[in-house]
């Protein structure tokens, strides 16, 4: 018996959201009497793998193979497989984000096995294996109870502080069988921006909305996020004018967040894109219309020009971080 | 061995596409009886936008351009989810299937359409990329698995040629562009196709397309939702003169300790 934890890394260094996700697991394991085994899939290295103990990880199975260093679902869902299976995994544990969302679902499917996606809480074992969640693009929540015999959580990224501890784990070989049909999914290209933060990870972001008039304003954002070490974020007309990618987008029908601070600049505060926020820890809001329904949902507000204000607030920062 | 054209006789590629109801993006968010269900009261429910404006429009591109023969749309509901699969087949699809039963645990809608998708065999199973009312995201790898098939998710340009998908997909921190053979599951959203209006001729159409009514497989729910709560409201806003951005800063630091 075992909490499995898949753990995600970039060139061998664990995401800090994977560190997350096993401190996540380790309180589980703790609650019911049991120990976490994390899964490293692809090249990682061995001092790296045993820092995990630091979060919580008693082992670490690690399977490798040329054709793991890229991402690919069914061939890491067979490791994820065999791993549950020498383990007696009882709860499996990922991540909310592109790799957990297509590896989880079919792990749940194969082990016939309840899933709960985007968990926000850990399980309330005390009314079944209640875990709670957001729902309606972060409207609201929900209360899930699995009720299978193995349960399947992805954690909502940001969700829990990370502390670390003592500890190391134990680094075992986990050798794994995989079919030609699991690597049938070619990886073309790539193109990934250097230096950003990723938007779903980031504990600072900086947002944008119809209020900054056009795209050529963007530099005051920018220099803003720059100075905080902030993602940059938009709102739907934004990403819909082209003003910027649509991976900036956040809202019901673009991208949900929970940094610990969200600053929205010139976004007036339609429920759509309170939706995809409002999970944010602080919220400041800068808009020049008192009016605007954003500061009904902020924490600070500040009522003005955003070409003038947002300026002033990254002068601010800078002054603050010189001290 | 049979090559992909002859494997997958592109002469009859058949896509079906998941779609579901879902409230308007509008709703204001209300339970019922003790917090324990969603009140319908008063809402409006809308075609999934995922499915509706990049799975769907994608695969009737995909049959005006000659690439796919037969565009059928699915959904695991009970009759009220009829109004909202008229209005999908009124943008297109020659056929909808409604597979009757409640749809509350991920698992038993995947499943339900597995089970459906193995009695037609389809060569692509187009999904949005999740649902904006649970927000899960699951049932298109779930499908997948269940038809031991490949999964594509995220995507934001779908291509077909020759029985060759070509997927640009969203990777953390950037995208890629991936190739698999069909059979193939791909969860979609923007960039795949641009949303449509139906017209007049669609709207007429669609009353009159077939939408089948399929008992569902004897599938057990796997979880349940038991309570529902809604996000503490803030307890009031601060406003900082815009002169005094000094003070805003020192408030997240000492305050909100969030810089």
């Amino acid at each position: 018996m075992s909490v499995l934890v898949l753990v995600e890394h970039s060139g061998g260094i664990f995401k800090k959201k994977s560190l997350e996700a096993v401190q996540y697991a380790a309180n589980i394991a703790k609650a019911t009497g049991t120990a976490v085994t994390a899964v490293a899939v692809g090249d990682a290295d061995n001092a790296n793998m045993q820092a995990l103990g630091q979060y919580g990880a008693t082992k670490v199975l690690h399977t490798t193979d040329a054709r793991l260093n890229e991402f690919n679902s069914r061939a890491y869902t067979r490791v994820m497989l065999a791993a549950a299976q020498k383990e007696g995994a009882k709860v499996i544990v990922g991540l909310h984000d592109t790799v957990g969302k297509a590896v989880t679902p079919r792990l749940a499917a194969r082990l016939k096995a309840g899933l709960v996606a985007g968990a926000v809480s850990y399980p309330d074992l005390s009314k079944g294996f209640v875990v709670k969640k957001n729902v309606f693009s972060g409207k609201a929540f929900a209360f899930v109870n699995v009720t299978s015999d193995i349960k399947v959580i992805t954690l909502m990224p940001n969700t829990f502080p990370v502390v670390k501890g003592e500890g190391a784990a134990t680094v075992e070989n986990l050798d794994v069988t995989f079919d030609d049909k699991d690597f049938s999914v070619k990886v073309v290209e790539t193109s990934k921006a250097s230096g950003s933060v990723p938007l779903s990870e980031a504990e600072l972001v900086v947002s944008g909305g119809r209020g900054m008039k056009g795209p050529e304003n963007w530099y005051v954002l920018e220099a803003l996020a720059k100075e905080l070490g902030a993602a940059l974020a938009c709102s739907r007309p934004v990403a819909d004018s082209h003003w910027r990618p649509h991976n900036e987008h956040v809202g019901q029908t673009g991208g949900t967040i929970r940094p610990n601070l969200y600053i929205a600049v010139g976004i007036s505060g339609a429920i759509q894109h309170l939706a995809g926020v409002n999970g944010s820890k602080t919220i400041v809001v800068i808009n020049k219309d008192p009016e605007a329904p954003f500061f009904k949902a902020a924490d600070y507000g500040v009522l003005g020009d955003a070409m003038e204000i947002v300026p002033r607030l990254t002068e601010a920062v800078k002054k603050f971080k010189g001290n | 061995m049979p090559s992909v054209l002859e494997a997958h006789n592109i002469e009859f590629m058949k896509i079906l596409v998941c779609i579901c109801p879902v409230p308007d993006t509008t709703t204001k968010i209300a339970f019922a009886d003790n917090n324990t269900h969603f009140s319908t009261q008063g809402v409006t429910f809308i075609l999934n936008p995922y499915d509706e404006w990049y799975g769907i429009v994608r695969a009737l591109e995909l049959k005006e351009s000659g690439v796919a023969t037969d565009v059928h749309l699915v959904t695991v509901g009970k009759a009220d989810a009829e109004p909202v699969i008229r209005k999908a087949l009124a943008l297109g699809g020659d056929e909808a299937i409604r597979i009757d039963t409640d749809s509350n645990d991920t698992y038993m809608v995947a499943a339900q359409i597995a089970e459906y998708a193995k009695t037609v065999g389809y060569d692509l199973v187009l999904c949005g990329k999740e649902s904006i009312d649970y927000n899960n995201g699951s049932v298109g790898a779930m499908v997948a698995e269940l038809l031991d098939m490949n999964y594509i998710g995220f995507a934001t340009k779908i291509d077909i040629a020759g029985g060759v998908a070509t997927v640009k997909r969203e990777i953390e921190g950037g995208e890629e562009t991936d190739s698999c053979s069909l059979p193939l599951v791909i969860s979609c959203q923007k960039g795949v196709a641009e949303a449509r209006i139906p017209n007049m001729r669609g709207i007429m159409a669609a009353r009159t397309k077939p939408l089948k009514v399929v008992p569902p497989a004897a599938i057990d729910a796997l979880s349940s939702i038991v309570a529902y709560e809604l996000p503490p409201a803030k307890s009031g806003v601060k406003m900082i003169a815009a002169e005094n951005m000094d003070e805003l800063v020192h408030l997240l630091h000492t305050e909100a300790k969030v810089i």
